[in-house]
């Protein structure tokens, strides 16, 4: 749910969907008890005659500006929270990553292949997307991040893994009889552990082996 | 409104057809009155409904545990394509305007008919053509289409079902949109009756006028889209397969430069229905017409702009993500006005809250629900998390079903004796509109809480966390099943033992209420001499009204 603390990109979406939940959530209930509270209030049984109110400029006027002004720092906090995302850090590890239906592969620089997305604990990492079939979308859900892999097209994502961990990731865009079992995990090892296991030969048969 | 006397004794639009034949279905098909045509498209719209329906809770059904509970995967997903193609094309896009507005917006604004009689049953009958091709997909080999009603290239090109029927079915149905579109405008602008200008419509025929101009300006495009992909597979030009070079991406963008608009055309009719109801049953003028007025309009333009909501993480530029998350934001104000007006309309009026009010009412809190969750996906950092997961398949069914098709059902309660003569039971009227609230929401928002968790949309099988939730989804898809029977069981009693209607039973002062239920053939014996504000209920003195 909130706050999982595995990412400050993910806190950070998180404070923005407090920030919009609970402005939604007062103007929900001010709305609903607005009208509750007129529907008993000026019942026919008792309000015979009904006054017929025109309008009011300043009223609409008000009601026009606040919601604006409102809707406006939403705007802004989802930008704040979504500015840089794609930004590529210098020092950022380069994975490349492959979809087809239905399954993840990733290829490291040293050529190194898996279909579990290993990576280092403190170290930004690019990966490179490819879809070789249809569109997927990489979604990490507890990152609060996913990018479409769309056919003929390289785009890319950039995440920043802090606590080590193991999560999942799944496919998001609709791509056919198993879209649904498409799922692999992200496994964020320290930097010993991820370098021991990058530096092993073993390449093919590494899949499960980083959850601890 | 109306100088109008109310005509008596005449025949009604059921004894007195345009067609040659008197009786029987040719003279129902074939018939180019406005209001046997909008008679037509409620069967047809309904029929459809409840195809649409039934497929639902087949998918609730089969999401009710983890892993293969009724059907396989490949089934899962042409139930969740046809769903979304049912209900979107031949549901919601005509449901209201078609339905409704075919009836009432010629009645309202003092006219015989609609501009061009003709075409608008040639309307119908696309909607039927569109449909054929819609369901002859079932029957052929390789089956109706798995590739959601977006059918996004190039998975739509790759699969073995048959997509082509069904983009077909979309182009026909394109153009009965359009012309409902081009014939309401039409109407709107040549035949309002003598003293009726344009800020003495009631607000129902501002909606529609504002509906008509998106179907025709966006509709189009959804032509044009299958125009291309035709010419595409035809000539081996690359447009949108990357397989022949060329971009997903721009079938997106076309895809959603109608299909955004197409959203607003499913809920501006709702609004203008909500805006009659409301000032009907508190008696009282709207608060703020002209911003109700013009929020429609602006609704309806704004809405051109920000297609490419649908599509932030598909590898859109960063200036373009924030261009169209700004223009979402913009575009969520001019529905807030309606809402706030709506609500002040009740202020000092005398309510009666009646069926169609309670529908009504569980609308502005299901529709305020669908539109606050929307500024959660309008915003940047939160879409990226939200985007293809349940908490759109929340919002858009809060949006659509707890707006449109909630108001679907208001009209059709506000409207029915109208309509058909008859009264329905309000007892039990109400007692199905109570458990459709209830319903709706153990229905709906658990989708919210899966979709913030990472559940994505269009999955077959879950994980077991989200068990729990799709659990209470489900439960809330048979209270569903038993609500909507109710409604529609006790309006199908009533058309068969219902009690006389009297022509305005609710005491409303637009100008339907002023003509006989069901109306004649050419609605007016005379065309009203309009010399009241739409909402002025002092014309109600030396009317009858009431329901005893």
């Amino acid at each position: 749910m909130l706050y999982n603390e595995v990412t400050s990109h993910a806190n950070q979406v998180d404070n923005v969907m407090i920030y919009i939940t609970v402005i939604s959530v007062i103007f929900l209930l001010g709305i609903t008890f607005t009208m509750l509270y007129f529907v008993f209030k000026y019942n026919r049984k008792k309000h015979k005659q009904a006054s017929d109110i025109h309008g009011n400029a300043l009223l609409e006027i008000t009601w026009i500006v606040i919601p604006t002004i409102l809707v406006l720092t939403m705007f802004y906090f989802g930008f704040m929270g979504y500015k840089g995302i794609k930004k590529i850090p210098d020092n950022a590890f380069k994975i490349t990553g492959i979809a087809k239906m239905w399954q993840w592969n990733f290829e490291y620089p040293n050529g190194k292949k898996s279909d579990t997305l290993y990576v280092p604990s403190g170290k930004p990492v690019e990966i490179q997307l490819k879809s070789l079939d249809v569109n997927h979308s990489l979604y990490i859900p507890a990152y609060r991040v996913k990018q479409d892999v769309v056919m003929g097209k390289t785009n890319y994502i950039v995440i920043n893994p802090e606590k080590t961990g193991s999560y999942d990731i799944a496919c998001a865009e609709y791509c056919g009889l198993n879209h649904s079992m498409m799922y692999t995990k992200l496994v964020v090892m320290d930097s010993t552990d991820f370098n021991e296991w990058y530096a092993s030969l073993d390449t093919q048969k590494e899949t499960d082996t980083g959850e601890k | 409104m109306a100088n109008g006397t109310i005509a008596l004794a005449e025949k009604s639009f059921y004894q007195e057809g345009t067609t040659k034949r008197k009786t029987g279905l040719f003279s129902w098909i074939f018939s180019t009155d406005h209001k046997r045509i909008g008679i037509l498209y409620l069967t047809s719209v309904t029929f459809f409904f409840v195809c649409g329906v039934i497929l639902g809770e087949l998918m609730r059904l089969e999401l009710i545990a983890p892993g293969p509970t009724i059907v396989n995967a490949e089934t899962y997903n042409r139930f969740f394509t046809l769903h979304g193609v049912i209900m979107i094309f031949l549901f919601i896009i005509p449901g209201i305007p078609a339905v409704f507005g075919n009836f009432f917006l010629p009645i309202q604004i003092g006219a015989k008919d609609v501009a061009f009689p003709r075409l608008n049953l040639l309307s119908w009958w696309l909607y039927v053509i569109g449909a054929v091709f819609a369901l002859t997909s079932l029957y052929l080999p390789g089956g109706p289409a798995d590739t959601g009603w977006t059918f996004y290239i190039p998975y739509s090109i790759r699969t073995g079902t048959n997509v082509s029927y069904t983009l077909m079915a979309a182009f026909i149905l394109g153009f009965s949109s359009i012309l409902t579109g081009l014939n309401f405008i039409t109407t709107v602008h040549r035949m309002r009756a003598p003293g009726m200008s344009f800020f003495k419509m009631p607000l129902n025929i501002w909606a529609l006028y504002a509906t008509g101009w998106v179907q025709v300006v966006a509709t189009p495009v959804i032509g044009i889209t299958m125009l291309l992909i035709i010419i595409e597979r035809t000539f081996g030009v690359g447009i949108f397969d990357p397989a022949l070079g060329g971009d997903p991406i721009l079938y997106q963008h076309m895809f959603w430069i109608y299909s955004h608009p197409a959203v607003y055309i499913m809920i501006l009719p709702a609004m203008g229905v909500v805006s009659e109801i409301i000032a009907t049953f508190s008696r009282r003028t709207i608060f703020g017409y002209k911003a109700v007025a013009y929020s429609s309009l602006a609704i309806a333009f704004f809405g051109y702009l920000v297609w490419a909501h649908h599509m932030f993480v598909s590898g859109l530029s960063e200036t373009a993500a924030i261009v169209f998350s700004f223009l979402t934001f913009i575009v969520a104000i001019p529905s807030a006005i309606k809402v706030f007006n709506w609500v002040a309309t009740m202020y000092k009026g005398s309510i009666d809250p009646r069926t169609p009010f309670l529908w009504v009412m569980a609308f502005i809190f299901l529709f305020s629900i669908g539109g606050l969750t929307g500024l959660v996906l309008g915003s940047l950092a939160t879409d990226v998390h939200l985007h293809d997961t349940y908490f759109v398949v929340g919002h858009f069914h809060f949006v659509m079903f707890g707006g449109t098709g909630t108001i679907f059902f208001a009209a059709l309660h506000y409207w029915f004796p109208k309509m058909f003569g008859k009264m329905y039971n309000e007892k039990i009227a109400k007692i199905g509109v109570g458990l459709f609230f209830i319903a709706f929401l153990t229905l709906y928002f658990p989708m919210f809480l899966l979709g913030y968790n990472g559940m994505p949309r269009r999955y077959f099988d879950y994980l077991p966390q989200f068990h729990t939730l799709h659990f209470i989804s489900t439960m809330g898809a048979w209270l569903m099943f038993i609500a909507l029977s109710i409604v529609i069981g006790n309006l199908l009693y009533a058309l068969k033992k219902g009690k006389k209607a009297p022509a305005n039973p609710w005491g409303g002062v637009t100008l339907e209420w002023h003509i006989p239920s069901p109306p004649p053939l050419e609605n007016f014996e005379e065309i009203p001499n309009v010399t009241h504000e739409p909402y002025d209920f002092s014309q109600l003195e030396g009317m009858e009204y009431g329901t005893e």
